[in-house]
């Protein structure tokens, strides 16, 4: 390893919220460097500041961001918190560049992805625009898009998430930046994607001899990238250090919490440690192991027979196109057991859980709970089981109503459902909810948006427990939140199962939680299941080609610190 | 159960703030919304003493000669009262004395002391007026004021039936998709395929020529309402088609909430505040076409004064030089409607603040 390719000197960014109150201080002086041909991963948990971090490299930072005089970001000699704009401009896409986490909304959707790479190298490298054209084509033959001739002239639309990042990345790298920022790049993609593109970013990190600036919340994702690690909490720094010391020998107790309270494939403890056993005791509270698994004896309540659902989209003025997002579908839940639904987006796991609860229409197939039908229930037959069968939504930040507060949320359906005698009753009811789910009784006259995502997610649980469901399905339930909070949700989850004998459908596209929380595994792709069996068994034998990618798509950087503990 | 509700939750300690709250707030730091809410306020407070009779309520009254020169203009000629005034002088000069001829006139002077009695005391009419006369001599900043009870009535009337009309028409459109929404676009689509003030100008046609809405102003807010509708119809069905996807929605529905609950409790307070900012920027909008209206004669009856008139009888006034009835209705108007549409830009800034 060479000279610093960038050297962060305390950085301290405020934000300015309004005239009167003091500017909140996002970044509290942190300083680290970025050597030269390395990957450096910047990890935290949402709030901690990284993203923020990556983006004043770059001067990207929202008008209202107050950088400390004190601060220094130093590249090649130069400070670029003080570089002129035009400077910082000739910097930006050539020496520097970034990839961000959407790709979809990073691209711009009306020229085609050919104009917008060979954008770049017009501005940049003044390139004639034929000459723009063919180094585009070779950039993506260089990220792996099949046939880049064709493909050159596609619209962003037209392509995959995956494809899409792909893009995003040529266009990052064809100045031959010396560092690349990736900020988040494959958190909203499948595992199967993700795993290429960290392939694909290691790859074009030797060849072009950059430096990576990876940013992420998931510990797991670096551990096969990176060669140094930096961990960040609320703005400071907690930890930096090798990749190896990081994962091998953790010093701070944040970062063995963040390796801890991700749920693993060879574990099962009863509950998963979260940050607070590691802040106030020693985490190692948890290490009895939970027993999963099915068996033929136990009572089934709820049961699907050959469930069928096809889409159709509106071609042309009269035309139909049958779109089938779920095929042939069939299993049965046992009471108090969770059964878990994997497969990657677009492969109708999402729809299983919708069409069962009757918020789509099946095309065809049973739904038998406790032996009734409900597909061929009326509308007023269906409320006594609405009530039994709950759904909690993968985006907390979506699925709860911004105008009502957490009370009227809660007590809504209670009432819709003549749950409780009278009003004060309800209220009764719903503070103890908040209670068991964990939250403040100020939450009551709160409204949904001064909660952070774990924290709505309890509102969310809560309101699916005022109706006593029997049922609850788990739509990506875990998916959006940090892996600290998924910890948390996942244990009361978990608590709850226990408490009330609930039984859960958990979909997910995450192999590791699906395998913790489930006593058996159903992997479903375009449309149809093809695999089920006891979680532990499908983790150890899996039967299907399909099940073993996925199964080595999962980040293998937390297999590394195995010996922890 | 009953054990632990011997303690329930007496007061809510304290609520947070909600939408309508944190849009006060932040309205209350921006002073041009502020400043801009005070002056329609104050139009407002000023339509309502009128309505009362507490001010302007005398505006008919001749006070002051035809054309009355405004106080601050007390020397400049009026020839136009000095013409009428010289004619009512020639029409009270003693006659020609014809009493040879005429057989009453010895009765001439009975009836002059009957009169007399009677005592018909001519109202001494004013030079000046406030701000000017009109050609009957009556007060102009009166016929303003009073001028201001109709004009802001009917643009805040037919706003609130408009944005009522758009809203439940968009929520349904958006809500439910499907035939309902082809109907709807349909009758929506006929409805904006004809010119507007032509689509106008017949509603007013009929409506004063058969007198089936009723007199007054009731027929034009009618009129601006029922053609004012699509605007705000679009913009809230396209938030419902939005919002219907969303997981709160089918949240609700999965905790088994009825349509019409899902429609207008749980997505209309997610969109009152489009159809707020609408209802503002309609008020302005109406406003202005009562004016026209008015001005094109199709307006309010002629005993009645709105600013639409006011510009309408200036017309003929400006041609010899008697500027100050366009200029209080138009000073009026322009300060009213820049102050509600300053208000409405304060208004969307205070509910969506990310838009700024």
């Amino acid at each position: 390893m060479s000279a610093n390719l960038l050297e962060i000197q305390d950085l301290d960014i405020r934000f300015r919220i309004d005239r009167k109150s003091e500017p909140f201080r996002a970044v509290k002086g942190i300083s680290f460097d970025v050597p030269a041909h390395s990957t450096v991963a910047l990890v935290g948990e949402s709030g901690s500041g990284k993203s923020v971090s990556a983006m004043s490299i770059l001067g990207l930072l929202p008008d209202n961001a107050v950088v400390g005089a004190q601060s220094h970001i130093l590249y090649g000699g130069r400070d670029l918190l003080h570089a002129p704009l035009a400077e910082m401009q000739a910097i930006r896409g050539k020496d520097i560049s970034v990839i961000f986490q959407e790709p979809m909304t990073s691209l711009n959707p009306v020229y085609t992805v050919g104009e917008q790479i060979a954008e770049v190298l017009r501005m940049h490298l003044a390139m004639s625009p034929r000459q723009a054209q063919a180094r585009a084509v070779e950039l993506l033959a260089e990220v792996g898009i099949p046939n880049p001739q064709l493909r050159v002239n596609s619209f962003p639309h037209e392509m995959s998430g995956g494809q899409q990042q792909r893009v995003m990345i040529a266009m990052a790298i064809a100045c031959e930046p010396k560092l690349l920022i990736a900020d988040e790049p494959t958190t909203a993609l499948d595992v199967t994607i993700q795993k290429q593109i960290l392939d694909l970013i290691a790859k074009l990190q030797e060849k072009h001899h950059m430096s990576v600036l990876f940013i992420t919340h998931d510990l797991g994702v670096v551990g096969e990238i990176a060669d140094r690690v930096v961990v960040m909490q609320d703005g400071e720094i907690r930890e930096q250090g090798s990749a190896k010391e990081i994962f091998e020998s953790p010093r701070h107790p944040y970062t063995k919490a963040l390796l801890a309270c991700r749920p693993r494939l060879d574990r099962r403890p009863r509950r998963l440690p979260v940050i607070d056993d590691f802040l106030k005791g020693d985490g190692r509270a948890h290490l009895e192991e939970r027993k999963r698994g099915t068996s033929p004896a136990d009572p089934i309540i709820l049961e699907v027979r050959n469930l069928d659902k096809t889409f159709f989209l509106k071609e042309g003025l009269f035309g139909k196109r049958a779109v089938p997002a779920v095929r042939d579908v069939s299993f049965k839940l046992p009471r108090g057991k969770t059964l878990g639904l994997v497969g990657e987006s677009g492969s109708g796991k999402t729809t299983v859980g919708l069409t069962v609860m009757r918020l789509h229409e099946a095309t065809a197939g049973q739904v038998l709970f406790e032996g009734r039908d409900l597909l061929t229930l009326s509308e007023r037959e269906m409320m006594a089981y609405r009530r039994r069968i709950q759904i909690i939504f993968q985006n907390p930040y979506a699925s709860l109503n911004p105008r009502f507060t957490v009370g009227q949320i809660l007590v809504e359906p209670m009432r819709i459902h003549g749950i409780g005698k009278d009003e004060r009753e309800r209220i009764e009811m719903a503070f103890q909810l908040l209670r068991r789910v964990g939250l403040a009784d100020a939450s009551f006259y709160k409204y949904p948006h001064e909660f952070s995502g774990g924290q709505r997610q309890r509102i969310a649980i809560a309101r699916c427990l005022t109706m006593k469901p029997d049922v609850l399905i788990c739509d990506e339930s875990v998916s959006a939140l940090d892996v600290s909070v998924q910890a948390q949700v996942l244990n009361l989850l978990q608590d709850l199962q226990d408490e009330f004998g609930l039984s859960y459908i958990f979909i997910s596209h995450d192999l590791a939680v699906v395998k913790y929380i489930s006593d058996e595994v159903m992997v479903m792709n375009d449309g149809a299941i093809i695999e089920m069996a006891d979680s532990d068994e499908i983790y150890r034998n899996p039967r299907q080609d399909y099940t073993r990618k996925l199964l080595a798509s999962i980040p293998k950087g937390l297999q590394r610190a195995k010996e922890l503990e | 159960m009953s054990a632990i509700l011997t303690s329930p939750p007496a007061a809510r300690p304290h609520e947070s703030p909600g939408l309508w709250m944190l849009a006060w707030r932040r309205l209350r730091h921006d002073r041009v919304g502020m400043l801009s809410l005070a002056i329609v306020v104050f139009f407002l407070g000023l339509m309502a003493a009128s309505y009362f009779g507490l001010v302007a309520s005398d505006w008919s009254k001749e006070k002051g000669v035809s054309y009355a020169n405004p106080s601050f203009l007390a020397g400049q000629e009026n020839l136009e009262a000095r013409n009428m005034a010289e004619r009512r002088a020639a029409v009270k000069a003693p006659p020609v004395d014809l009493s040879d001829v005429d057989p009453l006139a010895p009765r001439y002077k009975e009836w002059a002391e009957r009169a007399a009695k009677i005592a018909v005391t001519e109202v001494k009419r004013s030079e000046t007026l406030p701000f000017g006369g009109d050609k009957w001599g009556r007060d102009v900043l009166k016929k303003a004021i009073k001028g201001s009870e109709v004009s802001i009535f009917v643009g805040l009337a037919s706003a609130l039936l408009a944005t009522f009309i758009g809203t439940v028409l968009g929520a349904f459109a958006g809500y439910w998709g499907g035939k309902v929404n082809d109907l709807l676009e349909w009758f929506y689509n006929i409805f904006t395929s004809i010119p507007y003030i032509l689509l106008i100008l017949a509603f007013a046609a009929v409506a004063t020529a058969t007198g089936k809405f009723g007199k007054g102003i009731v027929p034009i807010v009618l009129i601006l309402s029922l053609t004012g509708w699509t605007g705000i119809y679009r913009l809230i069905r396209a938030e419902y088609i939005k919002h219907c996807n969303r997981e709160y929605v089918k949240a609700a529905q999965a905790i088994g909430a009825s349509n019409a609950s899902r429609m207008f409790h749980h997505i209309l307070p997610n969109v009152s505040h489009v159809a707020l900012v609408q209802l503002s920027q309609y008020t302005v909008g109406f406003i202005k076409a009562e004016v026209i209206l008015s001005f094109l004669g199709f307006g309010v009856p002629v005993d009645m004064v709105s600013w639409g008139t006011m510009l309408a009888e200036a017309q003929n006034e400006l041609v010899i030089g008697k500027w100050w009835q366009l200029a209080a209705a138009g000073a009026s108007m322009a300060v009213l409607v820049t102050a509600f549409s300053l208000l409405t830009d304060s208004l969307r800034d205070a509910l969506d603040p990310k838009l700024k």
